[in-house]
């Protein structure tokens, strides 16, 4: 069965931004945290609570629906691929997600959105963020 | 700047709101941090002007490594201090270095005074000074809400800033960085508040490739295992630095009642323990950090009658515990963070705040001062006095408040009880009465701290005592932590940041240095503050350890005066020494600006092209 990132703990978050630094830097070999597929918020400052905004993995995605050249393509049990050769970087995607979980990438004129690999989870310090299986369809 | 080989530094003149961007060559052998940082302070300081003269400089730097590797989250500020009129150096995490780095500064020097009270902002397309008029007077936590509110980029940004007291010249003012951490010690605030300066929030998003990504990331990993799988940072997240509280009061060391005594009856109630049961409520970390030693503490306070609560939380460490506990006479963990809450409101260095309140009680109870100056009884264990007389000194109340606001050594001068107020060259002391390494080791310290030298560890450690290598491992610890300084790595981290580890991580990112390197680069360092010490005043010999730390037994029994001050001599014979090594850069370097630079021989390998010249 396919994995996906669930964000299911993050009552045990202590905003370190590991997860973000790990995602630019294994997806984008970057260091800017606006390269990011994941973003840890809080509101309120530092006295809020932290709140991970990253692909919830639809089954049904929105974002794919709203992509008018098929640069988005689904991924088994949920969620999206971005084919970046057939982005025209129009932001449809962007507007669609209404977990406002796709980003944007003004450098190369593409959306972010989580691939679930898996590499935040492996770095989270505290398991605040999980692979779970779900079903393929 | 990481990845390049030069530095980027951005001033600002606050006065004409001028800007000017310099990438410089020529400081890369002070590798960043604070080595960055005391050479741009070495540049621009103005020894015979008053550390408030708005011509002196505010220098902000990060480090060699900041954000690339865990751990490595701290930002250094030197300036002047008004409290010790000499080198201010302090240091604060959150997320200030991450956002510096991605704004696109390795460091910020600030000069001028605004006309009328502003906040800087920086990001990595803007600078700009906006107005605070309406913000003056605002506490800590109201000024960081009105600046999130207005400026985007949360995530990505750090909002520094003071409260009342750095306005109103407090010598200890500090500067709140993000809520819970701290430039606290030496009076950044009241530098901030002498120019006009009331926050400066930075956002960082930009892009930064990395070059070569397997050989980088492999020695991150490396580290990042290393502070996740091991037990060498557990304690930190655990119960914190709290945990101490018991040790150090079971060995005599925990400073208590205005140092009276090494052990507080009540420290079952104000343990590390005692606020994980009864307060911590949530653990925090400071960007790059996946250890998270921010404890946050909350208690439920009644303001009114009729079942009428709020919720008090802050950030608390073994730090506070001893200046607004132990030190203090405060007998639970409630009023403990009552009393912080104060001090973070108002914007004051917990230590000093503590430390100065500690003389004052012991001056109120032998009648040096009266109700009339202290406009509120003070009395050990009394927190509601205590709560009332910060709000007095943060606000200047009137003229004792306002000498008060000026350190316990100058308190002391005029109203008496110079004994008994407990600074170290003129900084209050830290929470460590633990023998000869933590007295002689703050006095020498460069900026007069516990951290400049780790002297309480050297006491803790040591079983027998021998005054000769007490003092040598100062010296070498001090240089050392000049070079870490400069990475900048949490000092909670030094276990993990061998030099072995250093090196790996720096050349991983470009940098071709080897261990002799580090040893070059850290006295380097040590040499450019000792000069800056010494322009601005500084003798070690000059000295004078007020007569309470003889007295009172220490964890290794009572110290003996003599052996003290001979102590201080043999160190000052090390500096001696230090200085009279000639670095072939020191010279050179010393003679160069910003507008002419000079190609030096440097420390760091150009991408692909052997050594630059």
């Amino acid at each position: 069965m396919p994995k996906k990132l669930k964000a299911s703990e993050m009552n045990k978050c202590i905003g370190c931004f590991t997860c973000m630094n790990i995602c630019s830097i294994v997806n984008k070999q970057n260091h800017s945290l606006s390269k990011s597929a994941i973003k840890v918020r809080t509101s309120g400052g530092m006295t809020g609570r932290f709140v991970a905004v990253v692909c919830i993995a639809c089954k049904d995605p929105a974002c794919m629906e709203a992509c008018p050249s098929g640069a988005l393509e689904k991924l088994p049990g949920g969620g999206v691929i971005l084919k970046p050769e057939k982005c025209i970087g129009c932001r449809k995607c962007e507007k669609a997600c209404i977990m406002q979980a796709v980003f944007f990438d003004e450098e190369t004129n593409t959306p972010i959105i989580c691939r679930h690999c898996g590499s935040c989870a492996r770095f989270c310090p505290h398991q605040c963020l999980n692979m779970m299986e779900v079903s393929a369809e | 700047m990481i990845h390049e080989k030069y530095m980027r530094i951005l001033y600002v003149d606050l006065n004409t709101g001028k800007i000017r961007i310099s990438q410089r060559e020529d400081l890369m052998p002070y590798l960043g941090g604070v080595g960055l940082a005391s050479k741009l302070l070495e540049e621009s300081m103005h020894p015979e002007l008053d550390a408030c003269h708005e011509d002196q400089p505010i220098i902000f730097a990060i480090g060699a490594g900041t954000w690339l590797f865990p751990v490595l989250t701290k930002t250094v500020a030197m300036f002047r201090s008004p409290l010790t009129n000499e080198l201010g150096e302090s240091y604060a995490g959150g997320r200030l270095a991450m956002t510096m780095l991605m704004a696109g500064y390795d460091a910020i020097v600030l000069v001028g005074k605004a006309p009328k009270p502003v906040y800087l902002q920086v990001s990595n397309n803007n600078v700009a000074l906006k107005d605070a008029r309406a913000m003056w007077g605002l506490n800590s936590e109201d000024t960081g809400r009105a600046i999130r509110e207005r400026e985007t980029g949360g995530g990505k940004r750090s909002i520094i800033r003071i409260g009342p007291a750095g306005e109103n010249n407090v010598s200890f003012a500090s500067v709140c960085v993000d809520s819970y951490r701290h430039f606290g010690r030496l009076g950044l605030g009241a530098v901030m508040g002498s120019k006009n300066l009331k926050a400066i929030s930075v956002l960082g998003g930009r892009s930064m490739h990395i070059t070569d990504t397997p050989k980088y990331f492999k020695v991150y990993q490396k580290i990042y295992k290393k502070c996740t799988s091991t037990d060498m940072m557990s304690k930190y997240h655990d119960a914190g630095t709290p945990i101490n509280v018991e040790p150090l009061n079971a060995s005599g060391g925990l400073p208590t009642l205005n140092m009276q005594s090494g052990r507080f009856d009540n420290v079952s109630d104000i343990s590390g323990e005692a606020f994980a049961k009864k307060n911590l409520v949530r653990k925090l970390a400071c960007t790059g950090c996946p250890v998270g030693c921010i404890h946050i503490g909350m208690y439920r306070r009644e303001f009114d009658k009729g079942h009428e609560y709020e919720a008090i939380s802050v950030s608390y460490d073994y730090e506070l515990i001893f200046a607004l506990g132990s030190f203090l006479g405060i007998k639970s963990s409630d009023e403990i963070i009552a009393i912080i809450d104060e001090v973070e409101e108002t914007g004051m260095d917990a230590m000093s705040c503590g430390v100065c309140l500690g003389w004052a009680t012991e001056a109120y109870s032998a009648g040096l001062i009266n109700d009339e100056q202290t406009l509120v009884p003070l009395a050990f264990g009394d927190s509601h006095g205590y709560i009332e007389a910060i709000r007095y000194l943060a606000k200047g109340e009137n003229r004792f408040y306002r000498d008060l606001g000026r350190g316990s050594q100058y308190v002391s001068s005029i109203y008496g009880g110079s004994e008994y107020a407990m600074h170290i060259a003129g900084n209050e002391m830290p929470g460590y009465h633990t023998g000869y390494g933590a007295l002689v080791g703050a006095a020498v310290g460069a900026r007069h701290s516990h951290l400049c030298n780790g002297g309480y560890s050297v006491d803790q450690s040591m079983k027998e005592f021998d005054e000769d290598v007490v003092v040598k491992k100062i010296f070498d610890e001090e240089f050392e932590r000049c070079m870490t300084n400069s990475l900048i790595m949490c000092l909670f981290a030094r276990k993990i940041y061998d030099r072995e580890t250093i090196l790996e991580a720096l050349n991983s990112i470009g940098w071709d240095l080897k261990d002799d390197d580090l040893t070059e680069i850290g006295k380097r360092i040590y040499r450019t503050k000792l000069r800056i010490k010494k322009a601005y005043g500084f003798r070690q010999k000059a000295v004078k350890l007020p007569k309470r730390f003889f007295e009172t037994p220490s964890m290794h029994g009572q110290l003996d005066e003599a052996t003290t001050y001979r102590m201080i001599k043999k160190y000052s014979e090390l500096t001696d020494a230090l200085m009279a090594e000639t670095d072939p850069l020191d010279q050179q370097l010393q003679n160069i600006s910003a507008e002419q630079p000079v190609v030096v021989p440097g420390v760091k390998k150009a991408a692909g092209k052997g050594k630059n010249a």
